[in-house]
């Protein structure tokens, strides 16, 4: 039992977790006691998907290099075209055509 | 049969055309899901054991945070003999973005019941959160069991694939040399391109991008993604409202 877990580790574990199910019904909890949905805070919901997710894309294609900036201007241009996997196949051989034959 | 006047149709098989539509919709998307979230499940288990963590433990935060970015931050900081309430802080910052998740989906996933509520949403994850939408825009209405096949499609192979990751360890090497770093941005990218339809989408994703490169280099990982996120939104709520998007019944402009 002793290498298997660790009490330290096993407790941040518990309290990361929990935190973490906080955050997933927080929203719903909060949003669900109110009344009545302003349209401004409706149309502020409604821009959740693409603030939330962009966040997690434009740093990544800014400082991780050219060779990642490169290829996160494909992904941009080859996902108006294609649906997720092939956009996903494309720019890994993208990537690694970069970093394989021309560097 | 005749329940209050309205046809109830008669369960005769299990599955209905409507359920394996479900099931098989559910099944498509979480291995999609899958597929792109793979690698970081097996990353997460070789980085985890290399920084002091037991193969059980590594398995253990899989199964109960379910959150790759936040599991990543999170091992990083065993290792460098953080205080551990630091660490839960850091966990929960990276995961704070989930809470404008939950209240998005809300109107989804009303009709749910309270178990049904509770356990779909411990899968809310980022494509978890951006299919639902997506299916909701469609007009299609959101049921507890494409929630939990599209969830469980994807929450099955991350737990299998962190435990192989921990067997693996420093097999694995630089994961730029075999170019999965680029992956889940790339995969991210396509969820925004999704929505490109709603109303605002434009100024929303300029607004988030610039915000949050401003806030990475200004004050640093992981809040950029919360300020981000708060510039799109703010934008979003600033902009003129869509007249034809807005229901009838909300016009409640002076009240306040």
């Amino acid at each position: 039992m002793e290498n298997l877990f660790h009490t330290q580790t096993l407790l941040i574990i518990a309290a990361g977790a929990i935190a973490t199910y906080l955050t997933r019904v927080g929203g719903y909890v909060f949003i669900t006691r109110m009344k009545r949905i302003p349209p401004r805070a409706e149309a502020a919901l409604n821009a959740v998907p693409a603030a939330v997710l962009t966040t997690l894309v434009a740093p990544a294609a800014i400082t991780g290099g050219w060779d990642v900036s490169l290829t996160m201007a494909i992904a941009f241009l080859v996902g108006l075209r294609l649906s997720l996997l092939p956009m996903l196949a494309v720019c890994w051989i993208v990537v690694m055509v970069i970093r394989h034959l021309i560097v | 049969m005749l329940i209050y006047g309205l046809q109830i149709p008669k369960r005769a098989d299990v599955m209905s055309p409507e359920t394996k539509e479900e099931f098989r919709d559910a099944l498509r998307r979480g291995g999609a899901v899958a597929i792109a979230a793979a690698p970081f499940a097996v990353l997460f288990g070789a980085v985890a054991v290399d920084n002091g963590l037991s193969i059980a433990e590594a398995t253990l935060m899989s199964a109960t945070l379910y959150a790759g970015a936040s599991q990543l931050v999170g091992v990083e900081l065993f290792n460098h003999h953080v205080a551990p309430w630091l660490v839960v802080l850091s966990i929960f910052a990276v995961n704070f973005r989930h809470v404008l998740y939950s209240a998005a989906i809300a109107p989804h996933i009303r009709h749910l019941t309270f178990w049904e509520k509770a356990t779909s949403l411990f899968l809310l994850t980022d494509p978890q959160f951006a299919e639902t939408e997506r299916r909701a825009d469609r007009g299609i209405r959101v049921s507890y069991l494409w929630l939990m096949v599209l969830g469980l499609s994807v929450y099955v192979p991350w737990l299998f694939l962190t435990i192989l990751g921990a067997f693996l360890g420093n097999l694995i090497g630089d994961p730029k040399a075999i170019g999965i770093d680029v992956l889940l941005p790339v995969y991210f990218m396509g969820l925004v391109l999704g929505f490109r339809s709603r109303a605002n989408w434009l100024p929303v994703v300029l607004a988030s991008g610039a915000g949050s490169i401003l806030a990475l280099h200004f004050v640093g990982s992981p809040w950029h993604v919360s300020l981000g996120a708060l510039a799109g939104i703010i934008v979003a709520a600033l902009l003129p409202l869509d007249n034809a998007e807005a229901p009838a019944g909300d016009v409640v402009e002076g009240e306040a």
